[in-house]
């Protein structure tokens, strides 16, 4: 039977004086995981003046919040942050502990899952509670969906990104109780965060951008790439990849969308060069309308879209950017 | 003078890997012979260690767990200029989760004794976790920084790096000896050549199983995992396609079409 250690917690971060929407996204699923285990929700939460975001977190759905307040803990720091998470662990004994696959939520997982000795399921895209109450970790793979258990360390440890849960509806009339944590006397100093720098981005947000081109490791060469950016800039679209374009050097990290990458809901996704390989896919499925293009008639991404066309992405994708031009143009004549 | 331990991962060539794909009905992947190649990421962090060879002096050892034609990864590690190759390789290795596979490497940088930074790419393309350079990190008490994407200062035992960040980047100060994960913004590595690989075929390196590194088979490998697979299925498409045909200007009129009907141009 779930007892009150069988509790469901989840690492929230706060950035930039505000709590990261993945972390409530996350209380919102631990509320659901807890209510079928039948125990609560607990957060930790460490951060500088979080009294709001506390109360925002128990209105998401937290039964209880170990927040821990000092401007030792902003910008985050690896060492201590892992320090005070594992000695509350050990303490409440969670039977589930989440975290946000965020640049903290990546480094910080690992750091503590070691410490407390259990696993650690990376980019999860489905929790679920199997009929014997362990938590069943699914990732993409393969064309398919893996399953990951962890069946007999504790806690059952999995990170999850931005957008594959939904942002929980806020109860403000939910009660919850909010714990203050001291800080160790002594901290490590090994390593420490000095700063962060924030830099300008250029072109649409992939996050809320209404149409997304995206291209895959098989619209490369320089070339190839240019023309798409070309149809991201004319479409004002944000410009996605996949991790195999990355991996060959086509663009940065940042524009990968997929499991681990960004999760993005655009009207329109047009997907270039690429297989549609499930990790990217996962990625666009809230899309309400995909297209893609591909020289291969027997590309498997063409299971996966509304519309396909089966055309050298080198050929067709300049044609269609001097077509949009010269409607560009035209549209511009009759205004 | 520098000790470092670059920790690579000999991986199915990534874009023929991509193509594998679980069987609806053994539930499994299909065997198919790709051939091993470096980790991309790992390349990178290879490449650090040889821009602090050139600049400081350093011994390069190069680690690797996996099957023994993982060790050719190692000994072309060897042949583009690192200092020793160590395999760790041993049947009771197999299975192994994250988990198992940081304690496995840390216990072998621990036998191979002192080492100023140990570099590891942020991730592995077959495996995509992130967790084994801070997992190597805590098993070893050192302080990790990861996803490092430039080296700001490298001179004294205290670094340092600019590590990425969302919509930006952190500068993070580290005391050496740490264990630093490597984005492919770091550098530019450079390929080996044809003559470099028959080269590397004649190089010495060490092999080690899970006595020589003095630890019981029940920490390594599957069963010193904490987690397990326990499912494998396909997943067929939702989506019913309608494929845009004709001659190229026809595409591209009808995919203009379909454009301006959901509104976008």
């Amino acid at each position: 039977m779930p007892t009150e250690s069988a509790a469901v917690f989840v690492i929230a971060e706060q950035m930039e004086g505000g709590i990261q929407p993945v972390s409530l996204q996350l209380v919102g699923k631990a509320r659901k995981l807890a209510d079928e285990l039948g125990t609560k929700v607990g957060v930790i939460l460490l951060g500088q003046n979080l009294t709001n975001d506390s109360k925002k977190i128990i209105a998401a759905g937290a039964d209880l919040v170990l927040q821990a307040d000092s401007e030792a803990l902003v910008p985050y720091q690896s060492e201590l942050y892992t320090e005070i998470i594992v000695k509350l662990v050990v303490e409440h004994r969670p039977e589930i502990l989440l975290i946000g696959s965020t640049f903290m939520g990546r480094e910080l997982a690992p750091l503590i899952a070691a410490r407390l000795e259990t696993g650690l399921t990376a980019h999860c895209i489905e929790l679920i509670i199997s009929s014997e109450g362990i938590l069943e970790q699914r990732i993409p793979a393969y064309g398919g969906m893996i399953t990951i258990v962890c069946p007999e360390k504790r806690p059952q440890m999995a990170t999850i990104a931005n957008g594959v849960f939904p942002s929980p509806v806020l109860n403000p009339d939910k009660s919850g109780e909010i714990i203050s944590i001291e800080l160790p006397k002594k901290f490590p100093q090994r390593v420490q965060t000095l700063e962060i720098f924030r830099e300008k981005l250029e072109g649409v947000s992939l996050e809320t951008a209404s149409v997304i081109v995206a291209g895959g490791a098989g619209a490369g060469d320089p070339e190839g790439w240019n023309q798409l950016e070309e149809l991201a800039r004319i479409l004002n679209a944000g410009f996605g990849s996949t991790r195999p374009a990355v991996d060959a050097g086509w663009t940065e990290l940042e524009t990968m969308i997929g499991q681990s990458g960004k999760i993005v809901n655009p009207d329109v996704y047009i997907g270039v060069g690429l297989s549609g390989e499930l990790q990217h896919m996962v990625g666009v499925v809230g899309a309400k309308i995909m297209i893609a293009i591909n020289k291969d008639a027997k590309s498997p991404v063409f299971e996966k879209v509304d519309y396909g066309v089966v055309e050298d992405c080198r050929v067709f994708v300049p044609a269609l950017v001097e077509r949009l031009k010269n409607k560009e143009s035209f549209v511009g004549k009759v205004r | 003078m520098l000790n470092i331990v670059v920790c690579v991962k000999a991986v199915p060539e990534p874009i023929a890997a991509s193509n594998l794909k679980i069987d609806p009905v053994t539930k499994s992947l299909p065997r198919l012979d790709i051939p091993l190649v470096i980790n991309p990421l790992d390349s990178h962090a290879l490449e650090a260690a040889f821009q602090l060879k050139k600049k400081y002096g350093a011994h390069i050892t190069i680690l690797s767990m996996g099957p023994p034609p993982a060790g050719n990864i190692v000994r072309e590690c060897i042949a583009l200029g690192a200092d020793e190759g160590i395999l760790l390789t041993d049947p009771a290795f197999a299975g192994a989760d994250a988990f198992a596979t940081a304690y496995t490497l840390a216990k072998a940088i621990e036998k191979n004794g002192p080492v100023d930074v140990v570099f590891c790419g942020m991730s592995s393309s077959d495996g995509a976790t992130e967790w084994v350079g801070p997992e190597i990190a805590t098993f070893l008490n050192m302080p990790v920084v990861t996803m490092v994407r430039e080296i700001v200062e490298d001179q004294g035992d205290e670094w340092i790096v600019k590590a990425d960040y969302e919509r930006g980047y952190r500068m993070v100060k580290i005391k050496l000896p740490a264990v630093i994960t490597v984005t492919r913004d770091l550098n530019h590595p450079k390929p080996l050549s044809f003559s470099g690989i028959i080269k590397a075929r004649s190089k010495e390196i060490s092999e080690w199983n899970h006595e020589n590194l003095e630890i019981p088979a029940e920490l390594v490998g599957l069963k010193g995992s904490p987690t397990v697979v326990t499912e494998m299925t396909r997943v067929e498409s939702r989506r019913n396609v309608k494929l845009i045909e004709g001659s190229l200007q026809e595409k591209v009129d009808r995919f203009v079409q379909i454009l301006s009907e959901a509104g976008v141009v």
